[in-house]
């Protein structure tokens, strides 16, 4: 770990998960920030630092106004479901500059029940690069882009679709496990392989869920967490970057920025790939998944495919991964990061219960933003 | 894919592209300081920060660097054509862009195809560029 660098996650929480009729994003929003701040031990009057975004243009001062949270420090970042495993590291900067004491990170998403999530992409202004020069090509956003990385990774490497979908049946058998999980109902490679191909090489069953909900992190000093409600986890080391916007831009399409944010955040906590208990990744598309393995050094540039073989991450196997089901199978409201944390967390202190990880001491939490453009990585550990 | 087809609007970066794109002549910003091709259209290079640019026109050979076979419309301007395939072609300059693959069958579709450029007139004087495998 590097010098001085502090922070501990001492809460957190998710909202109600699914479709969630009736509420707000910014209620989801509120709801997992109450329930994170009971978790922890501490009130709203703690918090001096608040890491929102997605709340009208000013999101974490929407956010303030609405809990009336007045902030030493403030942050609406936005990197798309990066956001808010970089807000970890926001968050720990801050708190170890003393800028604030006690952060809230938080986040919520009605586009279930709003029916918001369309295969064109969320709208933008018709002069952003995006609607200039993918949209009239009627590129799927997000799914089209993730689909031009599988097809170029299988090109390079061979990759195929049945080990695609052994992470998406490997992560059905860990939301099994999981009582909130959106998806428990087993399924098998076939199934995965029958289902309809809705942008090649992926099928509907490469693809994440669409459902509402929210999640919520409190980080303060390990100094102040060793008094607080639950057992600490420390933040060890973080990283994030950004390599581009729109999918033509992606320097080369079976590399992601985790290739840069990995290795950094794995040195600032003097750790190792093999030193990592368990890991939590954004998987937004089972392709996410593989890229990201790859680049966070977990095995080499195109042997993804044969490293998730014969379900290596699911339940018994030797690489716990995405072990509350992931965005593929428990929830997805959009910026998965946060439920990656939550989880990393939950697993560090031993909450699991049938689907706790044995000894988990270290756990690696990424997010990806937008077409693999944005990337955070967070090395997590008991304190 | 003709109607309401989703069409560019240019701005004062992009106006110069799509005109000539309107008139079938593809083309890409070459830096005069470092010689670095760029797509897309911007002010000042991403390589070196230089505001002074040329127009080059592209040869307008090609490979295919990836493609995906789209087999839901990304919205009903597309329903008809569908499927329909969107790629990412290498340029001979050496710049990336997104387009359409057409006259190509969904099988016959392979990463390193090499493709030829071609235009669509999509009305109100706005045009968008395609590929179609080179054939012999």
């Amino acid at each position: 770990m590097s010098g001085g660098f502090d922070g501990a996650l001492v809460g957190v929480a998710e909202s109600d998960l699914g479709r969630v009729p009736g509420k707000t994003a910014i209620q989801l929003a509120a709801e997992a920030s109450a329930r994170a701040l009971a978790d922890a031990g501490l009130g709203k009057a703690d918090v001096d630092g608040l890491f929102t975004f997605g709340f009208g243009r000013m999101g974490s001062v929407q956010f303030g106004e609405y809990l009336k949270i007045r902030p030493r420090y403030s942050d609406s970042s936005f990197m798309g479901g990066a956001t808010p495993v970089a807000f970890v590291g926001h968050a720990a900067a801050a708190i170890s500059a003393g800028l604030c004491q006690v952060a809230l990170v938080c986040y919520g998403s009605t586009q279930a029940s709003d029916a918001a999530r369309r295969l064109g992409g969320a709208p933008e202004d018709a002069r952003q690069p995006s609607s200039q020069y993918e949209r009239p090509f009627g590129l799927p956003t997000p799914l089209g882009a993730y689909a031009l990385a599988a097809t170029r990774h299988m090109a390079v490497y061979g990759t195929t679709s049945e080990q695609l979908a052994e992470i998406a049946v490997a992560t059905r058998k860990w939301a099994a496990l999981n009582p909130v999980a959106m998806m428990r109902d087993p399924i098998t490679i076939e199934d995965v392989l029958a289902s309809p191909v809705i942008a090649s090489p992926l099928h509907r069953l490469d693809c994440c869920l669409v459902t509402d909900g929210g999640g919520a992190l409190v980080i303060t000093t390990r100094e102040r967490a060793r008094d607080l409600a639950k057992p600490p986890i420390a933040v060890l080391g973080v990283a994030e970057t950004h390599t581009h916007q729109i999918i033509s831009q992606m320097p080369d399409l079976t590399v992601t920025g985790a290739a840069l944010t990995g290795p950094r955040a794995l040195a600032m906590a003097g750790l190792r790939p093999g030193d990592v208990d368990v890991t939590e990744i954004y998987d937004s598309f089972t392709i996410t998944v593989l890229l990201t393995l790859e680049d966070l050094g977990f095995c080499k540039k195109g042997e993804g495919g044969a490293f998730v073989a014969k379900q290596r991450t699911a339940p018994g196997g030797d690489f716990p991964l995405n072990t509350q089901g992931g965005g593929l199978s428990y929830c997805h409201p959009g910026v998965f990061g946060i439920f990656t944390v939550i989880e990393g967390v939950r697993q560090l202190r031993g909450e699991c219960g049938p689907r706790q990880v044995a000894n988990a001491r270290v756990a690696l939490c990424h997010g990806t933003g937008g077409v693999l453009s944005a990337s955070g990585t967070a090395i997590l550990g008991r304190a | 894919m003709a109607t309401h087809r989703p069409v560019p609007t240019p701005d004062h970066e992009s106006a110069e592209f799509w005109r000539r794109v309107a008139s079938h002549a593809l083309a890409f910003q070459r830096c005069l300081a470092c010689r670095a091709f760029r797509f897309y259209p911007r002010a000042l290079c991403p390589e070196c920060l230089s505001d002074r640019a040329e127009w080059v026109a592209a040869s307008g050979r090609g490979t295919v660097y990836s493609f995906t076979v789209c087999h839901r419309p990304a919205s009903e301007a597309f329903a008809a054509a569908t499927p329909y395939i969107v790629a990412l072609v290498d340029l001979a300059e050496g710049v990336r862009l997104l387009t359409n693959l057409v006259d190509c069958a969904p099988t016959e579709a392979r990463v390193g195809m090499p493709v030829t450029l071609d235009y669509d007139d999509v009305g109100d004087g706005v045009s968008l560029y395609k590929v179609s495998p080179v054939r012999p």
